[in-house]
């Protein structure tokens, strides 16, 4: 392989805020309760779903995220709501009349429901994504005991993500170089060709992968030191450890509120 | 009794599933200390060899042996720790989200902890001039620190044996010349496959060649890459330009 492909996303120093400052196990729980309190809320309380969208401002303030990197970062949501705008249209039961055309109530709740909840989780996922370095990330999610082999795996993604980025790129270069230029989905025969390529060029690469790790000792089970070395965190006495969770574990408690308040009305 | 051969391969033979054979009765021993280069063509079997010197593949037929130890069962992982091999491609060798993480891969795997472990990946990245480097994402790293990374992540094992398969592959030459520099300082018993010729002369007094799976000469490495018409049996030669200057001395001088 020559040359090195920088990753935008996995290279992006974050920017230095509030937000950016708290321990990356912190901004992992928080973001975690949050999801868990929107995904609670039954959809018919719009009210909510109000407060958790100022929860999420907030939060973006806080982060010092820019409008126009969240929103594109939030495309990443679009192929998974999309079915959501079916739903109305496919929806059974009492229906009701937008612009002329019939439309199952119960599908629009449904689609509401699935749009609303979609979008405060994704925003709040690139919040953690924007503020926190991807090697953090990491090492948060293993400090947090989730299993070693979901970490690694998380950590050969990172890795190889410009990896194949790169690979991906130069099969592109070489097909247009030869005067592929597709323009429209009939056209993209080569391109999919090219990501038959590129599985079979990851899943041989994997192998070697594999044949390097067996070669320094590897027998199938991650040593605990490996995704955590070189990485000193200073030991926490109670009172530094209090700091550091209790005003940043205030923004899910809040949203806790509001579901909680939500479901027992 | 004498010190066992630091590497021992006895008729060493081996077919891969679907039948053909990469190996044909390879025999070879290399002493503790000598650096051997493993010549020849591609598709003569040679980054096959270099997968059994550590167990990663099973002969079909012969034996591997690395310090007196076989290279199967029970002594499998000393092997392991004891042959350190640095593949082609680093980008399969660095798996790890930082360079810190991958060096300590190997020695973790061992059981070192900590400061210890700490210790020995600075050792090791210091030792390839990398020190410094533990923090960053390998493909923030030009290919020739990634090959020199792709080094420490062995060393940080303490191997008794190197094994390079074509390290001079892409390389720039002032990154060629540093990796042989590194080499030749660490002074330990080395391998090195590969088709450069001139790299195999920079690093290696002795040299196999290896085509269609058999050693067909073993010698200083100067004299066989002397031997034109034996080189080009088997598919090998030097460039045109260290040609020329063997055999008309002057003429590149004259230009």
């Amino acid at each position: 392989m020559s040359g090195h492909h920088a990753h935008p996303l996995l290279d992006d120093v974050p920017i230095a805020s509030a937000v950016q400052r708290l321990d990356a196990r912190v901004k992992l729980v928080c973001l975690l309760g949050f999801v868990f309190a929107v995904v609670a809320t039954p959809a018919h309380a719009v009210l909510a779903f109000a407060g958790y969208a100022v929860l999420v401002g907030g939060a973006v303030a806080l982060a010092r995220l820019p409008l126009r990197v969240l929103a594109r970062r939030m495309v990443i949501e679009i192929p998974f709501v999309t079915f959501a705008l079916a739903l109305p249209v496919i929806g059974t039961g009492p229906r009701t009349e937008v612009a002329g055309v019939s439309l199952s109530v119960a599908g629009l709740w449904g689609a509401w429901s699935i749009l609303a909840k979609a979008t405060l989780g994704v925003a709040a996922a690139v919040i953690l994504g924007w503020s926190t370095a991807v090697a953090d990330v990491l090492i948060g999610l293993d400090q947090l005991r989730v299993p070693r082999v979901i970490v690694m795996i998380a950590g050969f993604m990172v890795r190889y993500l410009s990896v194949l980025g790169g690979e991906l790129q130069r099969l592109q270069v070489a097909r247009t170089s030869r005067g592929d230029d597709p323009r429209w989905f009939w056209q993209g025969k080569a391109a999919a060709a090219t990501a038959g390529t590129l599985f079979v060029r990851s899943y041989e690469r994997g192998e070697r992968v594999q044949q390097a790790m067996l070669a320094r000792g590897f027998t199938g089970r991650f040593p605990a030191t490996a995704t955590s070395a070189t990485s000193a965190t200073s030991p926490a006495t109670t009172a530094t450890r209090f700091r550091r969770w209790f005003p940043a574990l205030l923004w899910p408690a809040l949203a806790w509120v509001i579901a909680a308040s939500a479901l027992l009305r | 009794m004498s010190a066992p051969p630091a590497v021992e391969l006895d008729s060493l033979g081996y077919a891969y599933p679907d039948g053909h054979r990469a190996l044909d009765g390879v025999t070879l021993t290399v002493a503790p200390g000598e650096r051997v280069a493993i010549l020849g063509p591609n598709g003569s079997g040679k980054t096959t060899l270099v997968l059994h010197l550590n167990g990663v593949l099973v002969p079909t037929t012969g034996t591997v042996r690395v310090d007196g130890l076989a290279v199967a069962g029970d002594d499998l992982p000393e092997v392991r720790r004891r042959v350190g091999v640095v593949f082609q491609d680093p980008d399969d060798q660095l798996f790890m989200p930082t360079v810190g993480q991958d060096v300590a891969f190997g020695p973790a795997n061992l059981g070192a902890t900590g400061a210890d472990l700490d210790r020995v990946v600075a050792d090791a990245l210091a030792l390839v001039g990398m020190a410094g480097a533990a923090d960053r994402p390998p493909h923030h790293l030009s290919l020739g620190q990634r090959r020199r990374v792709a080094l420490a992540t062995v060393l940080s094992m303490d191997p008794s044996v190197l094994v390079f398969d074509e390290p001079s592959a892409n390389l720039d030459p002032f990154a060629r010349r540093e990796l042989v520099e590194i080499v030749t300082a660490l002074a330990r018993t080395t391998i090195v496959v590969t088709h450069d010729l001139l790299y195999a002369a920079e690093l290696c007094p002795r040299s196999v060649i290896l085509d269609d799976g058999r050693i067909v000469a073993d010698g200083p490495t100067l004299e066989l890459l002397a031997d034109a018409p034996r080189l080009a049996r088997h598919r090998l030669e030097l460039p045109r330009l260290a040609r020329l200057a063997t055999e008309q001395p002057g003429t590149i001088a004259r230009g």
